[in-house]
């Protein structure tokens, strides 16, 4: 084994070809190109096919990864991606966005002397070659069982369910309250990280599966959990994200220039703003961007306003860079970019001119303490260090909450402390009878490849209710 | 969905009322909510509040003022063209009761949304007395309308073209000086309503206002509509859009309309052109 291990070591991990910074920084292209189909499988033959593949334990949803990186290097590609879709029905949004480096590929034992088998590469590989030339065969559906199935939000976790619960055999409907569906793949996530045309490819998938879309549809507004019973649904699952903004709650905070990062992602991408005046809906585009936070939401608004034309961009982030929750890819591709990094500082306020506009911010410095309840160190602010910082636009991308329209309006729902619903783990079901939830809404803002874990259990679940009752 | 089976010019042109195949949100509406439209696929989502809901045919009307490109884009639209998408019913219902006399103060095309909200206060029994005002008389809308919903119509214009020559503050002074007011409702341009409030902040008289902030998806999930209420931060599509008009910042708000002003010449400039052009 030592041996064969130390043979295959040889090749080396295949990098993908990207855009280069320079060029990609002006632009809302794709900035990693995906393996020509020579390294792909290269990359391939690099896996060991372990006996017991640890990579597996790392994978949420546990796609047999050996067995589809087998096929790869076989050239049956089309063997492959109906490998992973026996796990996971949007491989070619997880390679591009799932968090590898704390999954499969940090369990991956080539890792522990060398670099990890480029897993999620090949994931994004086979899935992109299955969509551009793939007959795109349907799987067979389960007969008919003439149970009606509700979907509300049309994110990544309600597209699981609504996937697997179709070919069972179930009607289902989807209802999404923006115009357009994908959840936060389409209204959060840039261009240049994933590419909408994918998003919408999978969605029409499951039109094709007969899955039935209506957007403009707020449960909780337009129609409440209870009418959809009412009009013989027989089950709903809840999967309507972490749709509520987190603020820094300081004084400035209303000046114009001021966006959450909800607002300045949805404009830009859901809205298209970056193609005003050609889309009517307006961005504002600064000079010099501040972005508050260091996930991926705020590595996604730096370089999104690094595209829209700004001198100078900032991640202004608390703690220090060990914490900064961002995929690598994402920390890296803005470094490259050229984002700047101010960490272990915290804005107190904003400062704006006599329009209302916001000029720049005050700052302090501050130090790691001691752990919270999170583990995380605890930043505690240096005396006598406060600075000002220049900027005119600012984006808040310090997290979500739960948003409470549909939750306050549907009767019987339990929610934490902090109004996520209450689903058990196992099965997602909720304390309303033949409602379950999952994703966002439940973990708060997590991941995608959870959100759609969540989505699988929960389509069990259901399928087992509407065979065998609650 | 969303065909327009009505559509009707008024104050010159500069106002458009469009009547909208949308069952599933007539069903729901009630006064002061408001639905958030997108003329076609490149079109921007565009918050108003319903001057109008008629549940058995399935429609809601709008009535908007042409200021900006999209504005301009909706007034294009025929009887039988389809908006793409309409959202709805957003935001909370006014809350209707009996509270004795109310004054009802209305500017703009803040009348059309001030309108189903007299007419519900009058239904409850209150003392209805509306004061509505715009620039000149071209300009004046559903004067009949509001006569309807009220027991007195006060008319104000500022060029005196007619009824009282003058602000409808100047109106709204007279009655509050006279008689016991319970409650004043005062739906228009951010000056006017600021002015009202003012003014029945002198009189003690609580003052609900309409805000038409700017939004994204009303819904609370951009936090773009914030206004400041009583030193609070509030989301004007779902905490609002009314509010205790002695608490609102309008200053604030007035500024924060302004946000794209830019922008919005530059589309509203691009889009003539090509209007012209066709
Ligand atoms: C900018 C950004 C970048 C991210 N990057 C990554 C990444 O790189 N990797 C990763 O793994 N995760 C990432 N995430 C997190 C990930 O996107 C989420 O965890 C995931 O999308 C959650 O899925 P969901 O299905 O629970 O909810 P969402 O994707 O939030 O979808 C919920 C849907 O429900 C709709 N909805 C809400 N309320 C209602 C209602 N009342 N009625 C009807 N519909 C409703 C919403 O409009 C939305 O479309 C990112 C998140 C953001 C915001
Ligand atoms: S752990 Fe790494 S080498 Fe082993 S099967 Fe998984 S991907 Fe292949
Ligand atoms: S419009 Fe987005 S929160 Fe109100």
């Amino acid at each position: 084994m030592a041996e064969k291990a130390a043979k295959k070591e040889k090749i080396p991990r295949q990098s993908m070809p990207e855009q280069g910074a320079q060029a990609r920084k002006r632009n809302f292209e794709e900035v990693p190109l995906g393996y020509p189909e020579e390294s792909a499988v290269k990359e391939a033959e690099r896996c060991l096919q372990c006996k017991k593949p640890s990579c597996i334990d790392g994978c949420p949803v546990a796609i047999d990864i050996p067995a589809f990186i087998k096929h790869i290097k076989e050239g049956e590609f089309t063997k492959s991606v109906r490998k992973i879709w026996e796990r996971n029905a949007l491989p070619a949004v997880c390679g591009r966005v799932c968090p590898q480096e704390i999954q499969c590929e940090e369990r991956c034992i080539l890792g522990k002397k060398g670099e990890p088998v480029a897993i999620g590469n090949l994931e994004r590989f086979v899935a992109d070659l299955e969509r551009e030339h793939g007959k795109g065969d349907l799987p067979p559906k389960s007969k008919p069982t003439g149970k009606r199935v509700a979907v509300v939000g049309s994110g990544p976790s309600g597209l699981t369910v609504a996937g697997d619960l179709i070919l069972k055999g179930h009607e289902v409907t989807v209802f999404e309250a923006f115009h357009k569906p994908g959840g936060v793949l389409v209204y959060g996530i840039p261009e240049f990280r994933l590419p909408k045309e994918i998003v919408y490819s999978e969605v029409n998938f499951l039109e094709r599966l007969g899955v039935r879309l209506v957007c403009n549809m707020v449960v909780g507004r337009t129609v409440t959990t209870d009418e959809l019973f009412e009009e013989g649904y027989e089950a709903i699952y809840v999967g309507v994200g972490a749709g509520l903004p987190r603020f820094l709650n300081i004084p400035g905070e209303n000046l114009i220039g001021i966006y959450s990062a909800n607002e300045y992602l949805t404009r830009a991408n859901l809205m298209k703003a970056y193609l005003f005046p050609e889309y009517d809906t307006p961005i504002a585009r600064g000079k010099n961007v501040a972005v508050f936070g260091a996930g991926n939401v705020a590595m996604d608004s730096a370089r999104t306003a690094m595209r829209l034309g700004a001198d100078t961009v900032r991640i202004v982030y608390r703690r220090s860079r060990n914490e900064m929750p961002a995929r690598a890819a994402e920390i890296h591709h803005a470094e490259e970019e050229g984002i700047e990094f101010y960490l272990l500082t915290a804005p107190t306020r904003f400062l704006g001119d006599e329009n209302g506009r916001v000029t720049g911010m005050e700052c302090l410095e501050m130090e790691l303490g001691e752990p919270d309840e999170s583990g995380r160190r605890q930043p505690v602010p240096i005396e006598g260090s406060k600075f000002q910082l220049e900027c005119d636009l600012a984006v808040i991308a310090v997290g979500a909450g739960a948003n409470p329209l549909l939750t306050q309006s549907t009767e019987g729902l339990n929610l934490n402390r902090w109004g996520y619903i209450i689903a058990e783990p196992e099965t997602g079901k909720t304390s309303k009878k033949a409602v379950w939830a999952g994703g966002d809404i439940v973990t708060g803002q997590a991941t995608v490849i959870l959100a759609m874990g969540a989505g699988r259990t929960a389509s069990d679940s259901i399928h087992q209710y509407l065979t065998w009752g609650w | 969905m969303f065909e327009i089976l009505k559509r009707q010019e008024m104050a010159d042109g500069t106002v458009v009322l469009n009547e909208i195949s949308a069952p599933m949100i007539a069903k729901k509406a009630n006064p002061g909510q408001f639905v958030i439209l997108k003329a076609n696929e490149t079109g921007e989502r565009i918050p108003l509040t319903m001057a109008d809901t008629n549940p058995k045919k399935g429609t809601v009307t709008i009535i908007y003022q042409v200021v900006g490109k999209s504005t301009a884009l909706f007034k294009s639209l025929k009887v039988g063209e389809r908006y793409q998408d309409v959202i709805g019913p957003l935001g909370k219902p006014t809350k209707l009761e009996k509270v004795g006399n109310v004054v009802c103060v209305g500017g703009g095309t803040g009348v059309a949304v001030l309108h189903p909200i007299t007419r519900g206060l009058k239904e409850l029994g209150n003392h209805m007395a509306s004061i509505i005002g715009a620039r000149t008389k071209d300009l004046l809308i559903l004067e009949d309308k509001m006569r309807a919903a009220s027991h007195e119509l006060h008319v104000c214009t500022d060029d005196g073209s007619y009824g009282h020559h003058g602000f409808v503050t100047d109106v709204l002074k007279e009655i509050l000086k006279k008689e016991n007011i319970k409650l004043v409702v005062g739906i228009g341009p951010v000056p006017m309503m600021k002015f009202v409030c003012k003014l029945t902040e002198e009189y003690k008289v609580k003052t609900l206002v309409s805000l038409n902030a700017i939004m994204v998806d009303g819904t609370g999930m951009c936090g773009c509509c914030r206004v400041s209420v009583g030193g609070k931060t509030q989301f004007a599509c779902v905490d609002g859009p009314e509010f205790d008009g002695h608490q609102v910042d309008f200053d604030e708000l007035m500024q924060r309309l302004q946000a794209y002003l830019t922008e919005e010449a530059e589309a509203y400039e691009k889009h003539k052109c090509e209007c012209k052009a066709a």
